[in-house]
């Protein structure tokens, strides 16, 4: 009969957290932030497809980095959970808070009970009606939730994009200045010490949450994708500015 | 090691389909489960029970589709409501109307706009429209058991067909067959006198304008013949429901565009002095 080494829960957790971060790690950043006109989301990716920025529900938007699969059965779970929400008590009833507390849960099970943890970072975010009623909740690999304000960036170089965006971010930008500074602070997303490599619209994945979108489009759903030639004309229009 | 079910998963993701899920997961919020147990009808039918829908038309016209439907409810000779709209849209590019049991058929509504929301978010795009209208009709044949007790639901779906370029209606019966219709189409008890109504003034390539005040005169016509269709009410200033769907989506049309169609009917017929 083999005998099973004995290995500390410390060391454990330890070993999968550093695991995780790895995983995490080798992927491109996400930034997620508030502004004037609602909630804009940018990420690098090549795919025009394989989306990291997804709709959840009227005014909830999920941003993710890390393994394509984990994170996209995550982001399905969400839909059916906020649908079903949605369905059997109200459509004001699904808020971002909610989803992501059940999402804290599953992660923090997986991390604890699984063969191995997700490798996903998220981000829930809901847009208010006001700036106020904003908010951004960041969630990682082992279940920790945290309730952002402002911005919130996630991925392997985070720290260094955050460091590029917070001299350009004020809350009271409209989406293109908001877009224009997100995409200059991903630049950033390298290894340190490597140079700031310059993204075009083709490596980009935008996306907002208009805070108005029943006057501005007359839909209640406020998630919208923006188009490469949009995207385009809003980072020429700075080029030039 | 690969998990045993992993490959069940594949075959699993073949259907996104939102009341499937809740049919797997969730069953008692289904409206085909809610009731408990058989119903046991007083007289032979529950449809005296609860409020029942009436006349809804339809039509196309130069680009696009249109369906309006009245404003009653009625509970056998009672006038259960004189507010109620029978007329939604289904998404970006469809519109549903809902005729018969009132309940039934705002759930079946409910369910069937977060259907096609549901696809949308999962997947990524839009539902065609022969998916809508076969989820549609499963939906509709889920209601069978109640169907047959009296309380029957039969919808209309009209929507613009991204891929064709054109405007296209389905018609539905309780057992979940779907028929596409050409032209024009009303369901309803006054679905009779809006058809024969129809007949006469539907004309190829309407314009839009033109089909709404069609739309109107039919189900004017329904509302003169059919005491459970109610008639523009110019008292309480209610108008019929109308939607209209073209390549750019699905608009509801606004109440002074109504109200100056139903105030022309009215004066035109008030003017000519007809009895019958």
């Amino acid at each position: 009969m083999t005998q099973q080494f004995y290995v500390s829960p410390e060391q454990l957790m330890k070993d999968r957290a550093d695991f995780a971060r790895k995983g995490i790690g080798r992927g491109r950043s996400v930034v997620v932030m508030a502004c004037r006109d609602g909630i804009a989301l940018v990420a690098e990716n090549p795919s025009p497809s394989l989306h990291k920025l997804g709709e959840i529900y009227d005014r909830i938007a999920f941003a993710a980095v890390g393994k394509y699969n984990e994170f996209e059965s995550l982001r399905q779970a969400g839909v059916r959970y906020a649908d079903v929400r949605g369905y059997s008590y109200a459509r004001e009833d699904v808020t971002a808070r909610g989803l992501a507390s059940v999402y804290a849960q599953s992660l923090g099970a997986v991390f604890t009970a699984e063969s191995k943890p997700f490798e996903v970072e998220l981000v829930v975010a809901e847009v208010g009606e006001t700036p106020a009623g904003d908010h951004l909740y960041r969630l990682t690999f082992d279940g920790s939730i945290a309730d952002e304000t402002g911005m919130v960036v996630i991925g392997g170089a985070a720290d260094s994009v955050v460091g590029a965006l917070r001299g350009r971010w004020t809350k009271d930008l409209a989406f293109p200045e908001a877009i224009r500074a997100a995409v200059v602070s991903l630049q950033n997303d390298g290894a340190a010490g490597q140079p700031a490599h310059p993204l075009t619209s083709a490596v980009l994945e935008v996306a907002v949450l208009d805070r108005e979108p029943g006057t501005t489009r007359g839909s209640r759903r406020a998630f919208r994708r923006i188009s490469a030639t949009e995207v385009d004309a809003m980072l020429a229009e700075g080029g030039r500015a | 090691m690969i998990p045993e079910d992993a490959a069940a998963l594949v075959s699993r993701a073949a259907s996104t389909s939102f009341a499937e899920y809740l049919g797997r997961d969730h069953p008692g919020l289904l409206p085909s489960n809610r009731s408990t147990g058989t119903l046991a009808p007083v007289h032979g039918t529950a449809a005296g029970l609860a409020p029942h829908a009436t006349t809804i038309v339809s039509m196309t016209f130069s680009g696009g589709v249109l369906m309006a439907g009245d404003r009653r409810a009625t509970m056998g000779n009672i006038i259960a409501s004189r507010h109620i709209e029978k007329v939604f849209p289904g998404d970006l590019f469809s519109v549903l109307g809902i005729a018969g049991s009132a309940g039934i058929g705002l759930d079946l509504t409910r369910l069937f706009q977060v259907e096609l929301e549901h696809y949308e978010k999962i997947e990524g795009t839009r539902m065609s429209l022969d998916g809508k209208a076969n989820r549609l009709a499963s939906m509709v044949r889920q209601n069978l058991p109640m169907a047959l007790q009296g309380l029957a639901v039969v919808p209309l779906l009209a929507g613009f067909d991204t891929e064709r370029r054109e405007g296209r209606l389905f018609s539905f019966d309780v057992t979940g067959g779907r028929y596409e219709e050409q032209e024009h189409h009303s369901v309803g008890s006054g679905s009779v006198f809006a058809r024969g109504a129809l007949k006469k003034l539907w004309k190829p390539n309407l314009d839009e304008a033109r089909a709404i005040q069609v739309a109107v005169e039919s189900l004017y016509d329904a509302a003169d013949d059919d005491s459970a269709t109610g008639g523009p009410d110019v008292v309480r200033q209610l108008w019929p429901v109308i939607y209209t769907v073209n390549s750019a989506g699905a608009r509801r049309v606004a109440e002074r565009e109504l109200e100056a169609a139903a105030l022309g009917i009215i004066e035109r017929r008030s003017v000519a002095g007809r009895e019958a």
